[in-house]
C-alpha cells in the first residue's frame, strides 16, 4: 500500500511505541503534525519553546531509559533544539530528533525558514541526516532509534524535507537496520577482566570512580554489589552519583572541583584506580598532571574515543559497564584493604560535606535539599545550573527509588525545569522536583504554562540568592569581588560600582509567586526555617498543579570545598568558615 | 613525537560525509595535512586518504573517533604499512626564455615528468609522484624560476602493496 511520508512517519512512531511526542508546529512539519492528528496512542505535548521541549524529551529519556522524540518545524524552530541537542548528546541522552525542512527541490536556495541544520548540528549530534528520498524515510527513522539508543547513547537528527513528506511511496517500516559502520561493541574481554582482577588482588588501596556509564547502562544493582563484594570504597562524578546508594557505607562521595574532601584525598592517594563509564573531563581531574599520580588506571568505557584521551589509563577495557560488572561479579577477590578504609573514613570525618551553612534565617540549601531526604521516598530531582546545581550534588541522597538529573557536561542553565517535565510525564506516579536557580529558573519560564495545561503536579524549588550565585562566587575568589553582570536585582537606580547586597537593594523581579500565580499555579515563598517541610508538603500534596516555592537564601552562600583553577585536587580549600557563627561569638 | 602519518577511509558515499570527516578535525584542531576523496568499485563507498601530523596519544584519538563516526565503514594506519602513494602536481612555469625551456625539458627527463601542454614561453607540468618528491621539485623549481612559478597539487591517494 501507498502512503505519505508523513503516515509512514506516524507509523514508525507507533512500531517505536513512542508514547509522548515532544513538539511545535510550523509550516514545514504541518503535513506531519496534520498526520498525528487524533492519534490517540502518541500524546504530543506542545511546549511554548523547542528549548523547553528538547530538554523536556532528555528529561523523559534519562528518567524512563527509553528514546526521547520531538518533532518541530524548519528554521527557527530547528535553531531553538541546538541547545538541548548538544546538552543531552554531552551526557549521552537518546533522543530522536525530527525536523520540517523546505522541499529538496528549494534546498540552498535561501528558501524561507531554510537552514542547513543537519551541518549545523554535525559537532553536536551522533548522528544526522537530511531524507532526500521517499523511499529511504522508513529505513532512516529504524536506523535513528537503533544509533540513538545502542553504544553510547546520543542524539539523532533526521531532517524531513516537505515533499518527502507529502509523497506517497511504501508503507513499510523495517524491523531491523544494519550499518555496516556501527557496530557498538559491549561485550567484555575476559583477558582484560583478568588483568584488572590481577591487579586489583595486588592493591592496598583501590578506589572505584564511576561516571555517568553505570547510570546509563542501569547497572546500579549490580554496582552495589560488585562494591560490597570487593569492599572498596566508591567515589562518583556528578554524573555517576547514585551508581551506589549515597547512604551507602561504601560511598565516599563526588568528586572534582567541588568534590568532597575526603573524595579528592583518595584519588590522590590509591594505589589503583577502577574507573568505570567516566571521561576524566577537566572538572574532575584538577591538574591533569597530578591526578592520581600513584595509581594504576583500569577503566571500563563503552567508547573506546574516552578511553586514554585525558588520562593514560593502564589496563583498557571496552565494554558495556554492566556487562563488564557482572563479569566482575562472577570472579572472586580477597583485599584486606583496611587501613585504607580508616583513612578514608578519617578524612570524611574531618571535613564532612554537610556542615552548617551561614544563613540569619536558616533557610539555607543545605537545610532545604535535606528536608527533601527526608520527606520524599520516591522522586526524581532535577538540578539546573549553578550553585543550585553543585548544592544538590553534594547534598542530595540517592537511592534506589531517587534519581537524579543535571545537565553534567554542557552545563545547560534553563535545563532543570523542562526536563523535570519530561520525567513527570514519564514517570506519573513519581514525586518530580526541579531544584534551580533563580536565574536558570528565567531561562525556560515560559514552560510553566505546559506544565499547567499538562497537569503536571512539579515541585519547583527556586533557590533565590538574586545572584548568578555560581560567576559570583568565582568573582568573590578570583577577581577581587568585582562583581560584573551577576547581581539579579539590579538596576538603573543602583551605583555603577556594588558589591555589597543589603536590606536596601531593589526588590527582585520578577515576583516568582505573582508569576507562578498567574499561570494557574501555586506559588509558596520560604523565608524562615520553619516554612521548610510545610512548604515541601504541601506542594507535594498537589495532585495536578505545579507549585513554585521560592526559598529566599543568603546572597554570598558560596559552594564548599573548591579546587581553585589550574590547582591539583589535594590543594582544595575547604572553606565554609560560618560568618553567621562569628557573628554570634562576638 | 609529531610524526607524519597517513590513514585509508573507507565512508559510506553520503552527502555530507566528506564535511563530518573534515568537521571532525577542525572542531577537534587534528592537524590536517591532505585529505583525498573518491569513490570506489562500489559506488557505495568512497574512499579518503588522510595525511597528517600528530604525535602517538593524538593519532590513536583521530582514529578512534573516526571509527566512531556513524559513516565511517574502516578506518586503516598507513603509518607503520608499506604502500604506494602517490601524488598529482601540476606546475605551470609562465614567461620563459628560450633557455629556461631547455633547463624545463633537463628536469623532465631527470625527473620523469610530463610536459603535457605549453607554448613558446610557458610550461605546464604533470607531475605523480611521492608527496617528499614534489616537495623537493617545488623547492628546486621556486629557486630556479621564483614567482614564475604555479602551483596546484591535489593531495595524495595511497594503497598497500602487492605481498
Ligand atoms: C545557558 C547558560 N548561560 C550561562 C551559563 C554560565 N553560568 C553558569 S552558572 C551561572 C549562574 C547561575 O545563576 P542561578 O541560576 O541564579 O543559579 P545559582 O548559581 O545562583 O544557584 C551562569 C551564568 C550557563 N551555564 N548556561
Ligand atoms: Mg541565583
Amino acid at each position: 500500500m501507498k502512503i505519505s511520508g508523513a503516515d509512514l512517519f506516524v507509523k514508525a512512531l507507533m512500531e517505536e511505541k513512542v508514547d509522548i511526542l515532544f513538539a511545535y508546529p510550523g509550516g514545514q512539519a504541518i503535513e506531519l503534525f496534520n498526520a498525528l492528528y487524533g492519534v490517540e496512542s502518541i500524546k504530543v505535548i506542545l511546549s511554548r519553546h523547542e528549548q523547553g521541549l528538547v530538554h523536556a524529551a532528555d528529561g523523559y529519556a534519562r528518567s524512563t531509559g527509553r528514546v526521547g522524540v520531538c518533532l518541530v518545524t524548519s528554521g527557527p524552530g530547528a535553531t531553538n533544539l541546538v541547545t538541548g541537542i548538544a546538552t543531552a548528546n554531552y551526557d549521552s541522552v537518546p533522543l530522536v530528533c525530527f525536523t520540517g525542512q523546505v522541499p529538496t527541490y528549494l534546498i540552498g536556495n535561501d528558501a524561507f525558514q531554510e537552514v542547513d541544520i543537519v551541518g549545523i548540528v554535525r559537532s553536536i549530534s551522533k548522528y544526522a541526516i537530511t531524507v532526500r528520498n521517499r523511499e529511504d524515510l522508513g529505513t532512516i527513522i529504524k536506523k535513528a532509534f537503533y544509533v540513538a539508543k545502542s553504544g553510547k547513547p546520543g542524539v539523532v537528527v533526521v531532517d524531513l524535507p516537505k515533499d518527502i513528506q507529502q509523497k506517497l511511496g511504501s508503507d513499510l517500516y523495517p524491523e531491523q537496520v544494519e550499518i555496516r559502520g556501527y557496530k557498538p561493541n559491549t561485550a567484555v574481554h575476559s583477558e582484560q577482566i583478568r588483568k584488572a582482577l590481577d591487579c586489583l588482588n595486588a592493591s592496598r588501596k583501590p578506589i572505584f570512580l564511576l561516571g555517568g556509564g553505570v547510570n546509563i547502562s542501569r547497572a546500579n544493582k549490580e554496582m552495589t554489589l560488585l562494591a560490597e563484594k570487593t569492599g572498596i570504597p566508591v567515589i562518583t562524578t556528578i554524573m555517576g552519583k547514585g551508581s551506589i546508594p549515597t547512604n551507602h557505607p561504601l560511598y565516599v562521595g563526588n568528586l572534582g572541583i567541588h568534590g568532597s574532601y575526603a573524595a579528592n584525598n583518595a584519588i590522590n592517594e590509591c594505589d589503583v584506580l577502577f574507573s568505570i563509564g567516566v571521561r576524566f573531563n577537566d572538572r574532575i581531574t584538577g591538574k591533569i598532571s597530578e591526578f592520581a599520580k600513584h595509581a594504576t588506571i583500569i577503566h571500563i568505557d563503552i567508547d573506546p574515543a574516552s578511553i586514554s584521551r585525558n588520562i593514560v589509563v593502564d589496563i583498557p577495557i571496552v565494554a558495556d559497564a554492566r556487562n563488564a560488572i557482572g563479569a566482575l561479579l562472577d570472579k572472586s577477590i580477597s583485599l584486606d584493604i583496611e587501613d585504607w578504609k580508616e583513612q578514608i573514613s578519617s578524612w570524611k570525618q574531618l571535613h564532612p560535606h554537610d556542615r552548617s551553612q551561614n544563613s540569619v534565617s536558616g533557610v539555607t540549601p543545605q537545610a532545604i535539599i535535606h528536608e527533601i531526604n527526608a520527606l520524599f521516598d520516591n522522586v526524581i530531582i532535577t538540578t539546573d545550573v549553578g550553585q543550585n546545581q553543585l548544592w544538590t550534588t553534594q547534598f542530595l541522597e540517592i537511592t534506589e527509588t531517587k534519581q537524579m538529573l543535571t545537565s553534567g557536561g554542557l552545563g545547560t542553565m534553563g535545563y532543570g525545569f523542562p526536563a523535570a517535565m519530561g520525567a513527570k510525564l514519564g514517570n506519573p506516579k513519581t514525586d518530580v522536583i526541579s531544584i534551580c536557580g533563580d536565574g536558570g529558573m528565567q531561562m525556560n519560564i515560559q514552560e510553566m504554562a505546559t506544565a499547567i495545561v499538562h497537569e503536571l503536579p512539579i515541585i519547583i524549588c527556586i533557590l533565590n540568592n538574586g545572584y548568578l550565585g555560581n560567576v559570583r562566587q568565582w568573582q568573590e575568589m578570583f577577581f577581587s569581588k568585582r562583581y560584573s553582570s551577576t547581581c539579579m536585582k539590579r538596576r538603573e537606580s543602583c551605583p555603577v560600582i556594588c558589591n555589597t547586597p543589603s536590606e536596601d537593594c531593589p526588590a527582585y523581579t520578577p515576583d516568582f509567586i505573582r508569576l507562578a500565580e498567574s499561570y494557574g499555579a501555586k506559588g509558596i515563598r520560604v523565608q524562615r526555617v520553619e516554612d521548610i517541610k510545610p512548604a515541601l508538603l504541601e506542594a507535594k500534596a498537589a495532585i495536578k498543579n505545579p507549585t513554585v516555592i521560592e526559598f529566599i537564601i543568603e546572597r554570598e552562600e558560596n559552594v564548599w570545598p573548591i579546587v581553585p583553577p589550574g590547582n591539583s585536587l589535594a590543594d582544595m580549600i575547604v572553606g565554609g568558615e560560618n560568618r553567621n557563627a562569628e557573628q554570634k561569638v562576638d | 613525537m609529531q610524526n607524519k602519518r597517513w590513514i585509508s577511509l573507507f565512508v559510506e558515499n553520503e552527502v555530507g560525509v566528506l564535511a563530518r570527516i573534515s568537521g571532525l578535525f577542525s572542531g577537534k584542531s587534528y592537524n590536517l595535512n591532505s585529505l583525498t576523496a573518491g569513490t570506489t568499485e562500489d559506488a557505495t563507498i568512497s574512499r579518503m586518504t588522510i595525511s597528517l601530523t600528530s604525535d602517538d596519544q593524538t593519532f590513536e584519538q583521530i582514529k578512534k573517533q573516526l571509527n566512531r563516526s556513524i559513516e565511517v565503514i574502516k578506518v586503516i594506519d598507513f603509518s607503520e604499512t608499506d604502500i604506494h602513494m602517490k601524488e598529482l602536481m601540476f606546475v605551470k612555469i609562465c614567461n620563459c626564455t628560450g633557455e629556461d625551456m631547455m633547463e624545463i625539458n633537463c628536469i623532465i627527463d631527470a625527473l620523469n615528468l610530463e610536459l603535457i601542454d605549453s607554448n613558446t614561453h610557458t610550461a605546464l607540468l604533470e607531475c605523480v609522484q611521492t608527496e617528499n618528491k614534489n616537495n623537493d621539485l617545488i623547492d628546486l623549481l621556486v629557486k630556479n624560476f621564483g614567482g614564475r612559478v604555479e602551483i596546484i597539487r591535489g593531495g595524495s591517494v595511497a594503497i598497500e602493496v602487492i605481498k
